[in-house]
């Protein structure tokens, strides 16, 4: 891949680079110079003392700085950007710079100082910067009173910049008067930078996590190992609320190392996120004796009512469904029925994505410690502050006594991992039975049947196309499968990007059915963008298409007035070439989607042999996220959803049978690997006019469907659903 | 039964059942846990270990077939990142999660070892076997490239 700069963007960071080195600062464009501050293997300890300006940093005596950060680090860079925006206010080099994990108990029961812990809808920078950019300021301001003080200068005069203060003769490091500043209160707290202050925001900064995660010291919570610990495999009723009916318990008597089996219950009523199933637990002196003797037991289920459910049921009532009106989630403009039924040209299409499941590589996973005095917890949540609460409840403890050990997170994608799951508790209440810390692995065909998982969708789209070609009228109808969080916040994903389309169509009407599902759903990186992304964005093709319009032009016209939407299609024009014109066999195809507030915007370039062989050449992506604070990470981001989504929609898809996921470990639920992963070449087109996208999912939803448009130019037949590869593209 | 292992030029003595997965003894028994478990069928690739320098997934082997030959785990390649594979990885920003990369690393160093100038086929083929859920992918195959070109050099050098 390749990452093109904004021109843009690139000469401000060049003209801060030359300011920076008559500066002295260290800081340069070139990779190598820009040292990476650091973090330790087991992130969850203290590197230093030094002494606490505010919640967020902590300045040691040879001027070190440890940022405390209280979001997650599962592979998008919380740990850069957060100590990044603190070391660009603070006006500290970047190499003196430490990250912590914050301390998610004094968070949650002494006053909430970091505002908030989780870690999704790609927030910590476009959501959380000005409140963390705010404790670096602060900092800064009072270390500056506090050396005003000392020194008996007004503190307008004295000056703080990389690490060091000064006024006139006077010149001290930061650590000099840290004590000090730690018990100043401002009269009035400093404004944060606006971008054109920025001397480390904005330059591509390599990931403090990297060097720790190439050498096997990086520690994550599957990782945990704790004196007198025991482990637990359990197995839960494949088919979701089903029960438990009898166990054969003498399989695995005396056998080496069993120490126990835990009956899990769920209880009645509670069907939350991180409520239990019903299922079992044995618990062995090692995981691989407490895994080898469940496989031995003989567990008989009550698969209960749902045990008939599967994607051809779903899809059948979804048939039925699309027969009936449902939920009006938006209406724009005048009587958009009527325009239809009496419209003289009429396009209508149906599309369907399937369940997809998280599958982090790290499998599901929680440890807990509990005792008399206090409760240890290790687990892969997104939101820290979750395993924290879901243990004080399940074990009815006072949360004061429940300390969590933030470790790194092998993959978290919208799932919540262990704070979405029931395995912190189960966790917890395998540990106060048997009175040792316990460790529960998921095996991964137990991670893929008991996660939330993403949400199924069935789309009939209906369109009247007026006599210039562009539509007039457009109906959406939506049928979903949901349960949990995806049922509660499925308003605000079931229909986006389709009801929150940019396209000046002047009658829209958007209807949505949120069937109730046995399979838990929820939140998976880029939701109701990704699966809506694939429709609507080839949708507009067809529409396009049917009325004589190039599909670039379709939606450059479309889009008329919106300077973020203009912004991005120009670029990809500029930069792709983009041409329906190409001999058949080959085909480019575009896409843009709105998601996380960024408007992201993708040509793909692929080809196809006549007997339907697939080759994605090219995806070139094209990102407006008002303001980008660190471009590499930025661009790594956007290579990773692209793989992402591609990976779901061209491999993808949960085979649903007898209520429960048939395909349950990687030689059946398909996922990219390297061989299949195509060319990626990422692009800013930033509008830098004061609103904020996010980086870590909107790469995602545009890409499918230019691949499935780019598809459709070479071969003439139009995928609407997902998996790609179980279409027959070969052409004549 | 009492087993001897040879990991990382130390030996080991575990008391374990021979058909036990090489994996869990290097993380449960040992402790080095930067070996990974991912799905156990040998199709995601984050256990990848060496023995007697061949790549293979840890939780598919058993720890019988590993006596008297030769285990590297990622703790073996170096602890400060000096091995060249490692600084590639560091130069080109890998990892994201980082779970896979042990296992990344592992395919990669292996690979290296038996074509210090892979080409990319070269390089899909020894890597397709190791899962990458964040989309690395590209990034692993250029610091490859890199890591052969940093070999190269030490050796003119």
């Amino acid at each position: 891949m390749s990452m093109v700069m904004d021109t843009k963007l690139s000469r401000r960071t060049l003209i801060r680079t030359m300011i920076g080195a008559g500066g002295g600062m260290l800081l340069g464009f070139h990779l190598p110079g820009a040292v990476a501050a650091v973090v330790a293997p087991k992130p969850w300890t203290t590197l230093t003392d030094g002494v606490e300006i505010n919640a967020w940093l902590a300045i040691d005596t040879d001027g070190t700085v440890t940022v405390r950060v209280p979001h997650s680090e599962q592979g998008q860079g919380a740990l850069t950007s957060v100590s990044m925006m603190i070391a660009e206010e603070l006006d500290v080099p970047y190499k003196d710079v430490q990250t912590v994990f914050a301390d998610m108990n004094r968070h949650v029961n002494y006053g909430k100082e970091y505002i908030t812990t989780s870690t999704n809808g790609s927030a910590v920078v476009r959501r959380q910067h000005p409140h963390i950019m705010q404790a670096g300021a602060s900092a800064r301001e009072r270390l500056k009173a506090a050396a005003a003080k000392s020194w008996g200068v007004d503190s307008i005069d004295v000056v703080a910049k990389q690490g060091m203060l000064s006024a006139g003769k006077h010149s001290a490091g930061y650590a000099e008067f840290v004590k000090l500043a730690a018990e100043i209160t401002l009269e009035e707290e400093p404004q944060i930078k606006t971008p054109d202050q920025w001397w480390l925001l904005g330059n591509p900064i390599p990931r403090v996590d990297v060097p720790v995660k190439v050498n096997g010291s990086a520690q994550y919570s599957i990782d945990t190992r704790l004196d007198g610990m025991i482990y637990a495999a359990v197995n839960c009723c494949p088919v979701p609320w089903g029960s438990l009916i009898r166990y054969d318990i003498d399989a695995v008597k005396g056998r080496k190392g069993i120490i126990a089996v835990v009956e899990l219950k769920a209880i009645d009523g509670k069907t939350g996120d991180s409520d239990m199933q019903n299922g079992i637990a044995v618990v062995a002196d090692t995981w691989y004796h407490a895994k080898t003797a469940l496989d031995l037991m003989t567990i008989e289920w009550d698969y209960g009512p749902d045990s008939n459910v599967s994607n051809e049921s779903q899809a059948e009532e979804a048939q039925r469904l699309f027969d009936v009106t449902g939920e009006v989630s938006n209406e724009v403009g005048g009587d958009t029925l009527e325009i239809i039924n009496t419209s003289g040209k009429v396009i209508t299409a149906d599309y369907h994505r399937p369940y997809e499941t998280h599958a982090r590589m790290e499998p599901i996973n929680a440890t807990v410690s509990v005792t008399d005095e206090r409760i240890d917890v290790w687990s892969p949540a997104q939101d820290q502050g979750l395993p924290l609460r879901l243990v004080a409840d399940q074990l009815q403890r006072d949360p004061r006594e429940v300390y969590v050990h933030t470790p790194f997170i092998g993959g978290a994608f919208g799932g919540g991992g262990g704070g979405r799951t029931a395995v912190t508790r189960q966790a917890a209440e395998i540990s106060r039975q048997v009175g040792r810390p316990v460790k529960v692995i998921w095996t991964r065909e137990e991670d893929i049947m008991q996660d939330k998982q993403r949400a199924p969708v069935h789309t009939q789209l209906t369109a009247a196309l007026g006599e210039n070609g562009l539509p007039t009228a457009l109906t959406s109808r939506a049928v979903w499968f949901t349960r949990g969080a995806a049922r509660r916040i499925g308003p605000s994903t079931a229909d986006y990007s389709i009801s929150t389309m940019p396209y000046l169509v002047p009658n829209r009407r958007h209807e949505r059915h949120n069937v109730a599902a046995h399979i838990p759903t929820t939140t998976h990186r880029g939701p109701g963008a990704n699966q809506n992304g694939f429709i609507i964005e080839q949708f507009v093709d067809e529409m396009a298409l049917a009325g004589d319009w190039d599909p670039l032009t379709w939606r450059m016209e479309m889009t008329e007035g919106m300077e973020p939407w203009q912004r991005v299609l120009q670029k990809l024009k500029d930069v792709s070439g983009f041409t329906t014109d190409l001999p058949k066999g080959e085909g480019m195809g575009i896409a843009i989607i709105e998601d996380h507030r960024s408007i992201c915007g993708t040509c793909a370039t692929v080809s196809v042999t006549r007997r339907g062989q697939l080759n994605i050449e090219k995806v070139i992506v094209v990102i407006n996220s008002g303001y980008v604070i660190n471009p590499l990470n930025a661009a790594e981001q956007l290579e990773g959803s692209v793989c992402w989504e591609l990976s779901h929609a061209l491999y993808g898809g949960l085979d649903l049978k007898d209520g429960r996921f048939m395909n349950n470990n990687f030689d059946t639920y398909n996922l990219m690997r390297i061989n299949q992963m195509p060319e990626v070449e990422v692009h800013f087109a930033l509008s830098e006019d004061g609103w904020w996208g996010g980086m870590g999912e909107p790469g995602g939803p545009p890409t499918p469907p230019a691949v499935a448009n780019a598809i459709y130019f070479a071969t003439g037949k139009r995928v609407r659903s997902t998996p790609i590869n179980k279409h027959d593209l070969s052409w004549i | 039964m009492t087993i001897n292992l040879t990991i990382n030029s130390t030996a080991y003595e575990v008391d374990v059942e021979p058909e036990t997965p090489l994996l869990w003894v290097i993380r449960d028994n040992i402790g080095l846990t930067g070996t990974k478990f991912g799905c156990g069928i040998a199709e995601c690739g984050v256990c990848t270990v060496h023995i007697d320098g061949r790549p293979v997934k840890s939780c598919s082997t058993t720890v019988a077939s590993a006596v008297g030959r030769e285990i590297t785990t990622i703790e073996g390649l170096s602890k400060d990142n000096s091995h060249p594979v490692q600084r590639a990885w560091i130069e080109h920003g890998v990892p994201q999660c980082g779970y896979c990369h042990s296992g990344q690393i592992m395919s990669a160093t292996a690979l290296l070892s038996r074509s210090p100038k892979p080409t990319n086929s070269e390089i899909d083929a020894a890597m397709a076997g190791n899962l990458c859920r964040c989309g690395t992918y590209l990034r692993i195959r250029k610091a490859i490239h890199r890591a052969a070109e940093i070999v190269q050099d030490s050796k003119r050098s």
